[in-house]
């Protein structure tokens, strides 16, 4: 029955995620933005928290936690208020990890579900994304050809987190092009297969600690056995709505970190006698922010309860991006905007969360539950 | 847990209210809208009214039910479901037609105070009538501790005697008994505002101008003159002390919870102009697709895209209100957060809407332009959206008035 309300367990992760954030990930937030880099301690530290393997049914070796969206945008949006960036990168192996489990064969559980389940971080990741203007994840460019008892990969690929170090790449291409999303196929390619060229490190204006990596396929062969899900194949959107999900629950994050920092500032900053939270021109902004926060949050976890029903939520979820992208952008904007000349110096973390924010429209296949 | 499934009685209401609606309300739209003053009164609205009793119109919500026994506190002082199913009734009457909604005997504002605050013996005698709201003046609108209509007691008779004029009351022509804010000592500022409810049977009150409106023409907006009004003792809604350090809290509290029926409104109203155009674009070959590229995705398609994004928002903003209001949770901020989301979301739709339909969105051959007109009002009254962002910016500050003006 309608509830806006946690739960017991759904509590415990906030709480837990949120002490995390706050003592691991805020911190460290501003020194990793300068460096571009996520220290290997951290990675370490955060995979005993099991964000990744919770889910994972006992017998790979999980905990078996009852596997939950909501309870995923929940974490995020935790993660994601320390750090956006520090987020994806310790949440990345989920990008393989979350679609193996859902839509791979028993086999395929069997082979690759353990090494995850052994106790330290395993890298891991998803190529989705490609580097064109007119992106989208409806039309992949990257392409698989059946050629008997294997698959050739061609195209390119961008932006996929941790791709030097990641043991497996869950590769996004179209093998019946012209069918749209349901022509769409993930492939296993394991490290250093032949043919799969890992690029130099990419710079974005946002997320820059996290290192992510342009991928090109020529000619790359994938043995059968590794299209995951088999002949049956995969159910493509519902792995975008889910990122597009758990993205937006970030987005969320990213939002109320801007918020509550401003709230603090404002209340703190005098002007002209009095505290400039006394003024309307920025007390209404501090209340729009807050009302959107609370909006976006409330509309995207309603896609992520349809998801965990198991209906198709590709409108919601399209719905939730598209709010959460168009309110973070506005929201992280004002963040910096209350600050004044103080916002746009670094000094302050309110500018990279307008640079983190500004990615959420733009960025596919980056955060999984 | 986090859940979106609406209880079996909201549904259910939600079900039937919508038929009513679609059934009655939509035939008579246009001619309450082209007749503004001129009809009899509305003879269909009558037979609607115990219906909407059950928890339709604006005065359905907060009905307290009665505890059970051994419920846990929080339990105890909520409404028990009641708020949820009022605020998804309201969008559905909204829906149909807000002008008409406001118009159902029983389902005004007044209604809503009386049951929020009245004592069983007051729900008695005012339960079943048709209750206004008469809070402005022509002095103050948004500013509601400007009261100066007075309520002096007549010690020798135990009466109180109330002399004033209030503007902008709803159903102030239509309605049985009005509930009138009035203070009983000006010196004394906000914790001496009391309200009454007035019997219009009552020697000294006087209907004395209609309003002219852009929208919700169904709906009388009247003005009330009070001359040495003699009512009971007993009609005083709450506690006649003056307790300062109370300040306002008794007669805002209503405001909990007709903010987020005031919200539904906005939603029913902006809901009836999407589903139009949406249907009425599709009639033309065009239709929203979520998964099309985002290059090639047309504007109109991103414009009714990001209209239904802002009224789902405002739409669990709104439940999350009620939803409090039920468990016997202080909703102040969530309300408001509610009526400031939906009053803009909505008057922007309808607006798109009006536009998004050429030159026929337009025409008065369709009722969209009477929905953009209706709609508006939901942005301003039971607090203009300006007063909802500063109550949302006092509560997220912990300021107080005057540290926030």
């Amino acid at each position: 029955m309608i509830s806006f309300t946690l739960d017991e367990d759904q509590r415990q992760i906030q709480d837990m995620t949120r002490k995390f954030a706050a003592e691991e990930l805020r911190k460290i937030a501003r020194d990793c933005d300068e460096k571009g880099a996520v220290p290997e301690e951290l990675l370490a530290k955060s995979w005993e928290l099991g964000l990744v393997t919770n889910a994972v049914p006992e017998k790979y070796g999980g905990y078996a936690f009852a596997r939950s969206i909501v309870t995923g945008t929940i974490m995020a949006e935790e993660l994601a208020y320390g750090d956006l960036s520090l987020a994806l990168a310790i949440t990345s192996p989920a990008l393989f990890v979350m679609p193996l489990m859902e839509m791979g064969t028993e086999e395929q559980k069997d082979k690759y579900l353990p090494t995850f389940c052994k106790g330290s971080f395993q890298a891991a990741t998803l190529a989705l994304m490609e580097p064109r203007v007119q992106f989208h994840v409806g039309d992949l460019r990257t392409t698989a050809v059946d050629d008997g008892d294997k698959f050739l990969l061609n195209g390119e690929k961008c932006c996929v987190p941790l791709a030097d170090q990641a043991e497996w790449v869950l590769v996004l291409a179209a093998s019946n092009k012209g069918a749209g999303p349901a022509g769409v196929d993930a492939f296993i390619v394991p490290k250093g297969t032949r043919g799969m060229k890992v690029g130099e490190r990419e710079w974005y204006m946002g997320i820059r600690p996290l290192p992510v990596f342009p991928l090109s396929f020529a000619d790359c062969e994938v043995p059968k056995e590794n299209r995951l899900g088999g002949t049956r194949g995969i159910n493509y959107m519902r792995l975008i709505n889910l990122s597009r999900i758990i993205l937006s629950a970030m987005a969320v994050g990213v939002s109320r970190a801007s918020l509550d920092y401003c709230l603090t500032y404002a209340k703190e900053r005098y002007a002209f006698g009095e505290p400039i939270a006394s003024r309307q021109a920025i007390a209404f902004m501090l209340a729009e922010m807050a009302m959107e926060t609370d909006g976006m949050r409330i509309l995207n976890w309603k896609a992520a309860w349809k998801a965990d029903r198991g209906e198709d939520c590709t409108k919601e979820a399209y719905l939730s991006r598209s709010y959460a992208a168009a309110q973070t952008m506005k929201i992280t904007d004002y963040g910096v905007q209350v600050l004044g000349g103080h916002g746009y110096i670094r000094e302050h973390p309110v500018e990279m969360w307008l640079r983190n924010g500004r990615g959420f429209a733009t960025l596919e296949g980056l955060a999984m539950a | 847990m986090i859940d979106f499934e609406l209880p079996p009685g909201a549904k259910l209401a939600r079900k039937m209210v919508h038929g009513l609606s679609e059934g009655t309300f939509r035939k008579l739209s246009r001619y309450y809208d082209s007749y503004e003053h001129e009809h009899e009164e509305v003879k269909e609205l009558k037979a609607m009214a115990p219906m909407i009793r059950g928890g339709g119109g604006l005065g359905g919500g907060a009905k307290k039910e009665k505890p059970k026994d051994g419920a846990p506190k929080a339990e105890r002082k909520g409404t028990g479901g009641a708020s949820l199913v009022a605020v998804v009734a309201a969008e559905e009457l909204a829906w149909g037609d807000a002008g008409l909604m406001l118009a159902v005997p029983g389902g005004g504002l007044g209604n809503a105070a009386i049951n929020a605050v009245a004592t069983p013996e007051q729900k008695e005698r005012f339960g079943t009538r048709f209750a206004a709201m008469a809070i402005t003046e022509p002095g103050f609108g948004s500013d509601s501790s400007a009261v100066a209509t007075t309520a002096a007691l007549d010690q020798k008779t135990n009466e109180w005697i109330l002399n004033g004029e209030k503007i902008f009351v709803t159903s102030g022509k239509q309605c049985d008994v009005v509930v009138v804010w009035a203070t009983l000592d000006k010196s004394k500022g906000r914790p001496a505002i009391k309200s009454f409810v007035v019997e219009k049977e009552r020697p000294g009150i006087k209907v004395t101008k209609l309003e002219h409106k852009l929208g919700i023409r169904a709906s009388d907006t009247a003005s009330i003159v009070l001359e040495d009004c003699r009512i009971p003792y007993d009609n005083i809604l709450g506690s006649a002390e003056i307790k300062p350090e109370e300040g306002f809290k008794g007669v805002m509290k209503t405001f909990d919870n007709t903010r987020p029926l005031v919200a539904s409104m906005a939603l029913g109203v902006s809901r009836a102009a999407l589903d139009f155009t949406i249907e009425t674009l599709e009639k033309d070959g065009i239709r929203v697709r979520y998964d099309a590229a985002p290059h090639q995705m047309t504007a109109v398609e991103k414009e009714i895209a990001e209209c239904e994004a802002n009224l789902e928002v405002a739409r669990l903003l709104t439940w999350r209100a009620a939803t409090m209001m039920d468990e016997g949770l202080r909703n102040s901020l969530e309300a408001s957060m509610a009526k400031a989301k939906a009053g803009r979301a909505a008057t922007l739709v309808t607006q798109k809407c009006v536009e998004l339909l050429g030159p026929l969105g337009y025409s008065t051959r369709w009722l969209v332009e009477k929905w953009m007109r209706d709609c508006k009002i939901n942005d301003i009254f039971e607090g203009t959206n300006q007063i909802q962002m500063l109550i949302i910016a006092r509560n997220i500050l912990g300021f107080g008035r005057e540290q926030l003006k």
